[in-house]
Formats: structure tokens, C-alpha cells, sequence
């Protein structure tokens, strides 16, 4: 099952051909990427004493900025919600978030986020890999900028995961230059990845048998040819039997059931608990959808209805983060291709709106219990800490010490991990 | 009541129209016909006079939207209800309407209202998937009618006061025993209820009910065919059953609204059922003949309509609609 926007743009077509086919289609992809990876891996030692770990709440659609973060009851554009107060005196959301009001101290509201970019799918792009999309270049995802640079070497668990709600399966091809070693691997409904199960009729002797046989021929054929394409090729092996020996990692049925009453017994639950124990087992990156916010028609419903679901989990996964000892260690973000329309249509409904939205931070090194910026009394326009989507990504990266300033080696040629003529939100960083 | 003189749907027009100022929500007439009020996407509720359009502001009662209005027959008490989850009593019996009680009554929006034929009696009915019975002399709250499992979105009273209607998002339609609060049975609405496996979400609802006069028939209005929930991709849909055996007997649809939901509907004096429709396709009010499920006639709203009422007399409808415009709709030739 996919997802379909309410606006059936045409950008989405490109967006679902991302989701390619299985891990060895994956392989497959890498002999047409054909780009250097495997050059780098001092950043990756860097942080190995002391795994950082990024997880980001893709509300899928466009959540609306009015109706969580940056409410503004009582005005023309404000909508039939209410304000709450939070744990942090001064600071109110909406009243569709009653949990989350409760874990208030531990999260950084970003309320001046302007990306001038209304389109899902450019959207999308922009706010994963903090560049505008572009035909002369393409640039990797966060989760594959973490997977590259934050990654334990030799982890059997993928260093770029991404929870979705329908589908699964495959891998994304966001990895751009860093090559697909770093792109995603989708999961969804719950479930590990796809052939994690060894076939039935094979043994685990045959298993062994061939998979030996497959690296000896390997071997002999890399003494004389040893490309990173080559590298990249054995590597999606070597991943997939470290997946199937670690498979138990992706088993969300061993949390304790009383667990999953405070998640929400709803797929979004499921995988936030999923994240936590990916998190505890040594995941570097995950990406959770939560879908769908593209609420054309009936904003208020359907926000309702998506965001009950989304307060429950999201505040019990920040909770347990923090009572865990994790929350200094990993980053948490909860953002959106762009937010929605102040105005208020015909149908109850908001439109695309990148003007003056907002994006949530949680961990690591980022402020806690902090607001930084401010749209005006209809929230039509930022007035005060307008912030980019290049400095936004800037910002995950320093808040897990990976210095965003930096460039990948990409066979010889300087790529800067994120855009050089933006710089971090010094303000939100502890 | 008889049909009125010069009644004909098919003459329906535009025969006044009033500027509230704010998109509206809601609409109701009072039992006297004098006064229209109206709910907006503000917390204030606008008394508009049909005579003379004059608007009279009711302020000070909600902190959120209005969304359903009730009036007692008497035309003495106005109930409003809000996102705010409050229940507000309005005395509007004199000149200057007067706030006399806020209830903390759901938690969440209130979605529907309705007064009991006799007065004594204002259901109330929300996002928090109960219905509550309320003494409208006292605010006492008599009964806690629990067992929807989506938000109540409609309420209705049967004429003879004894039992009361509600529907839900999920398509559930029930009947209550008004006496002991008690279910008294149960309407197969789900037609009206859309569960999207693409877009991961719920839609439709039950978002009107109606009974006719003699309360034979009852109507339940909202929208079926929704390819695209989030787009407003759904087709206007009215489902008439059976009072007693509580079947359904027709199935009401309009052709060639590619985008529209049946907000809220009504039989008129001559059997006939009304619904008010709107979407991209535009605004409209459909008529359907008794007897017959396909749309007889349909009167092209200049704007979105999100609420009618009917006037006491039979032959002129409220429309509320977004442009901020409350309009009386004539059902024969002339302005009245």
C-alpha cells in the first residue's frame, strides 16, 4: 500500500520510484551509481567511543504548524484549538498535545522556519538533505550523512532506517555520492526487513556452504578488481547476513505489553516503540512517518484524529530517552515537508505553507525547554529567528558533534557535508 | 404542518442574504421564525433578524468555535455548543439575548445539539464519543449515553420526544431511550463511513440526521465514494430508513458532484428531503422527491454551504456558507 497526497502532484511519482526493490536490487543500484564510498571513516571513529544516535518524526503531508507548535487561538487564522500551558512556563502548544505539553522541558521549538519551497516533493528533499533539489546535483539524506559519518563500523544493523507506515521493504536510493551502502532501509507495519528468514529448504549448513563459496569466488575476482562499486556489492551481502543473524533487533513483540498501552496500540505506536529498542540495540538513524497531514480538506479533523495518535507515542518515546540516559545522545526531530496555510479554505482545510512553520529539536546538544523564533499574531510571516532548511540540517549534524562544516572525500573531490553558505542555529545548541 | 401555499422546491431562490462577517459554521432558526442564529469560526454566535438582518452579537460564552446550535420550542433558550467542550445557555425570549449558564460539558469539541419537542430536554453529543442528556430548565445533567466508538457528529430528537437519535463518525447510528438513557437500537449508517488504508485515515460520518413529521422516516446525510479524503474527492449521499424496523429503504444520491458531503439536511412540508451539499464541486442544495433516490432539482449556491436549517413556515431554508454570507433561500416564486 502507498500513500497518496490529497493534491496528487506529480511529484510523488518521483518520490515512489525512490522506493526501490530489495536488498540485492539494491546491489544492483550500485553498479549504475558507480561514485566512490568508503572514503571517509575517520568521522565515524570520531564518534565511536560514544554513539550518537538521530531519530527524525516525519509528519508526512505537511503537519500544521497552528494546530501544534505555534497555535494562535482567538485570531482569524487560528482555528477552533486552543492553547495549552506546558511544563515550560511561557511556552503553550496546542491542545492537541496534551502529552507532549507534559514533556515540554526536554524539546526546542523552532517556530521561524522558512523553506519557500510549497512543492511534497522538493519539499521533502529540502528538508532531508538541507539543499534545494536540482538536476545538476544530488545530495545525501540526513539518515545517510548520520549512517556515513556516525555509523560503528562493522555494525550489523543498518545505519539508515526508515519506519513507514504502508509498504516496506527495499531500500531508498538517498545516499546520492555517499553510494547505497548508506541508503535507507525501509520497514514497515511492525515488521524486520524483507528475507531476514533463511528459505526453508536451505539448511543452515547448505547456507554457510554457499555463502562461503560466494566469498571465496568474491576474494579471487577482488584481487584484481577492487572498485568501490565492488565494495559496495559485498558490503549488501555482508549486511543482509548480519541483518538475519540480528533479526531478534527488529522483534518489537519482546517490549514489555505494558509498553505498547503507552505508546498507543496504533502502527505509529508500534514504531515509535520500535525505534526506542533500535535505538537501545545500536541504531544510528531512524526515520519514523507519521502519515497523513496533507489536509486539504477537513484540517481540523483530520489533525485531531492524526495528532491523538502522534501525542501519545512521541511524548512516551521522549520520556523514555530521557529516563534511559539516552536523550543526551541522541537527537530528536519531528519536522515535515512544510507546514500549512494560516487561511483557513472552504473545505476546513489548510494548504501548503513554507513560509512561517515550524520543527521541533529534542536531545543531543540542543537546548531544552527553549522556543526560538516567532511568526506574527496570524502566523503569516516570521518576524524573529527565521531559520532555513540548510541551517536546520547545519544544526542536527552539530548537535551529535559531527562537524557540518566538514567535507566527505569523495574520491578526491572535497563534497561539504552540508550547505557551505548556511552555518548551525548557534542559539538552539547548548 | 400542510404544505404551503405557492411550496414548490423547484422555484427555490435566493431571496435575502445577510454579511456576519466570518465564516460561518452553523445555523439555526427559532421555532418563532423570527431570528436566525448563526455559529462562525470565532467564539461569538450572530442573532440575525429576518425581518430586517439586523445582527445582534451573543459574546462571552466560548473560547473556541461554535459548532452546534439548539433552540428550546418556545423559542425562549438557546443552547450553543463549541470546540471548547462548553454547553451555553442563551435567554433570548426578550430583546437582548442574555448568557445564563456555561456547562464544562464534553471534553473536546461539541459537535451536535438538539432540544427535545417538549423543551425539558438538550442532548448534547462530541469528539469525546459521548452523548449526554441535559434538564434545560436546570443545566442537571440526566444521562451519560455511552457506546459510540468514532465522534458524535449528529443528534436528533423522534417527535414523539421519547427517544433520541445519534450518529458518529465511524457510521454508527443509535437510538436511545430518552427515559432510561438506555440503547434502543441501532441503524446500519456505515455506507456513510470511509476508512482510507492509503491515506491512513477515517472519513465521512453520519454528519446530518432528520426525521420526518410523522417520524416514519429517518434521514442520515453524509458522503460515500471518497477516493481522496484529504482532497475532498466524495460524493453527497442520504440514507432514508425505516423508523420501526429501522431498514434502510433508499439510498439517496446526487449525480455529477464529484466533490461534495451532505453537512446537513431536512424533510419539508411535502415529504420531501433537502440536503445542503458542498465541495469543489461547488454548493448546493439537493431535492429529492419522496419516493425517489435519484435528485429531482438542485439550487446552485453562489459559495459553500456548511449548515441549513428550515423555517417554520415551511418555505424558506437558512444556509450558512463560508463567504460569511447567511442566506434565506425561498422554496416559490417571490421574495416573501
Amino acid at each position: 500500500m502507498e500513500c497518496t497526497y490529497a493534491c496528487r502532484s506529480s511529484d510523488h511519482a518521483i518520490a515512489r520510484r525512490k522506493f526501490l526493490a530489495g536488498m540485492v536490487g539494491t546491489a544492483a543500484g550500485t553498479m549504475a551509481n558507480g561514485l566512490g564510498i568508503f572514503s571517509r571513516p575517520a568521522a565515524a571513529g570520531m564518534l565511536a567511543k560514544d554513539q550518537k544516535r538521530v531519530v527524525v518524526f516525519y509528519m508526512h503531508g505537511g503537519l500544521s504548524q497552528l494546530e501544534s507548535w505555534d497555535p494562535k487561538p482567538g485570531t482569524e487564522t487560528g482555528g477552533p484549538f486552543r492553547s495549552i500551558e506546558t511544563s515550560v512556563p511561557g511556552i503553550r502548544i496546542s491542545e492537541l498535545l496534551p502529552e507532549v505539553a507534559r514533556q515540554m522541558h526536554h524539546l526546542c521549538l523552532v517556530r521561524g522556519v522558512n523553506t519557500s519551497e510549497d512543492d511534497h516533493g522538493k519539499g521533502q528533499y529540502l528538508m532531508q538533505t538541507g539543499r534545494r533539489q536540482s538536476p545538476a546535483a544530488d545530495y545525501p539524506a540526513l539518515g545517510a550523512v548520520c549512517a556515513r559519518t556516525m555509523s560503528p563500523e562493522g555494525s550489523a544493523i543498518p545505519g539508515h532506517i526508515v519506519l513507514l507506515p504502508w509498504g516496506g521493504g527495499g531500500r531508498g536510493s538517498d545516499a546520492a555520492y555517499l553510494g547505497p551502502r548508506y541508503s535507507s532501509v525501509h520497514l514497515a507495519e511492525g515488521k524486520p526487513p524483507q528475507y531476514t528468514d533463511r528459505p526453508g529448504q536451505v539448511s543452515e549448513a547448505m547456507d554457510a556452504a554457499r555463502q562461503d563459496f560466494r566469498r571465496q569466488v568474491n576474494e579471487r575476482f577482488l584481487r584484481r578488481r577492487r572498485t568501490a562499486v565492488t565494495e559496495a556489492y559485498t558490503y549488501s551481502y555482508e549486511q543482509a547476513l548480519g541483518l538475519m543473524r540480528k533479526k531478534d533487533v527488529f522483534d518489537v513483540s519482546k517490549e514489555p505489553p505494558r509498553d505498547f498501552d503507552r505508546y498507543g496500540k496504533t502502527s505509529f505506536g508500534r514504531h515509535c516503540l520500535m525505534t526506542r529498542r533500535l535505538l537501545e540495540q545500536g541504531a544510528t538513524f531512524v526515520q519514523v512517518w507519521h502519515a497523513n497531514y496533507d489536509t486539504h480538506n477537513e484540517n481540523f479533523n483530520f489533525h485531531i484524529e492524526q495528532l491523538g495518535e502522534f501525542d501519545r507515542a512521541f511524548a512516551a518515546f521522549v520520556a523514555d530517552l530521557h529516563d534511559r540516559g539516552m536523550l543526551d545522545s541522541t537527537l530528536i526531530v519531528v519536522n515535515s515537508e512544510f507546514g500549512r496555510t494560516p487561511g483557513i479554505n472552504h473545505l476546513y482545510g489548510r494548504d501548503h505553507w513554507s513560509h512561517a512553520w515550524s520543527v521541533v529539536l529534542a536531545g543531543g546538544k540542543i537546548q531544552r525547554g527553549a522556543a526560538y523564533g516567532k511568526t506574527n499574531a496570524r502566523g503569516t510571516e516570521v518576524v524573529d529567528g527565521q531559520v532555513s532548511s540548510a541551517a536546520l540540517f547545519h544544526t542536527y549534524l552539530q548537535a551529535v558533534g559531527v562537524d557540518s562544516t566538514d567535507s566527505f572525500d569523495i574520491e578526491g573531490r572535497e563534497m561539504p557535508i552540508a550547505d557551505p553558505a548556511a552555518r548551525a542555529i548557534q542559539a538552539v545548541l547548548a | 404542518m400542510g404544505i404551503p401555499t405557492g411550496f414548490d422546491p423547484g422555484k427555490a431562490h435566493i431571496a435575502a442574504q445577510w454579511n456576519v462577517g466570518t465564516s460561518m459554521v452553523c445555523c439555526r432558526v427559532e421555532p418563532k421564525g423570527r431570528f436566525v442564529y448563526c455559529g462562525v469560526q470565532g467564539p461569538t454566535i450572530h442573532r440575525i433578524a429576518l425581518a430586517d438582518g439586523k445582527n445582534v452579537p451573543l459574546t462571552g460564552g466560548h473560547d473556541s468555535w461554535v459548532f452546534a446550535l439548539a433552540t428550546t420550542p418556545n423559542s425562549g433558550t438557546l443552547f450553543s455548543g463549541g470546540g471548547d467542550g462548553r454547553l451555553v445557555a442563551w435567554e433570548v425570549g426578550g430583546e437582548a439575548p442574555r448568557l445564563l449558564r456555561k456547562t464544562e460539558a464534553h471534553q473536546g469539541w461539541i459537535r451536535a445539539l438538539a432540544a427535545s419537542p417538549d423543551g425539558r430536554l438538550v442532548a448534547s453529543g462530541g469528539n469525546d464519543r459521548s452523548v449526554r442528556i441535559w434538564e434545560t430548565a436546570t443545566g442537571r445533567r440526566l444521562h451519560d449515553l455511552t457506546g459510540h466508538e468514532g465522534q458524535v457528529y449528529s443528534l436528533a430528537f423522534e417527535p414523539d420526544g421519547k427517544t433520541l437519535l445519534s450518529g458518529d463518525l465511524l457510521g454508527s447510528l443509535r437510538r436511545w431511550d430518552v427515559a432510561t438513557g438506555r440503547e434502543a437500537g441501532t441503524f446500519d449508517a456505515k455506507a456513510l463511513h470511509h476508512h482510507d488504508a492509503s491515506q491512513l485515515v477515517e472519513f465521512g460520518g453520519v454528519r446530518g440526521l432528520a426525521t420526518s413529521v410523522d417520524g416514519s422516516l429517518i434521514a442520515a446525510g453524509g458522503l460515500h465514494k471518497a477516493s481522496n479524503p484529504l482532497g475532498a474527492v466524495s460524493e453527497p449521499l442520504v440514507l432514508v430508513f425505516d423508523s420501526r424496523n429501522r431498514k434502510l429503504v433508499r439510498t439517496l444520491t446526487a449525480d455529477g458532484i464529484t466533490s461534495g458531503v451532505v453537512w446537513n439536511l431536512g424533510f419539508l412540508a411535502d415529504g420531501s428531503i433537502v440536503a445542503a451539499s458542498s465541495g469543489t464541486s461547488g454548493g448546493f442544495l439537493l431535492f429529492w422527491k419522496p419516493g425517489t433516490d435519484k435528485s429531482h432539482h438542485r439550487l446552485a449556491l453562489p459559495n459553500p454551504v456548511r449548515d441549513l436549517h428550515i423555517h417554520p413556515d415551511g418555505l424558506r431554508i437558512a444556509t450558512a456558507h463560508h463567504d460569511g454570507y447567511l442566506r434565506s433561500i425561498r422554496l416559490a416564486s417571490g421574495n416573501g
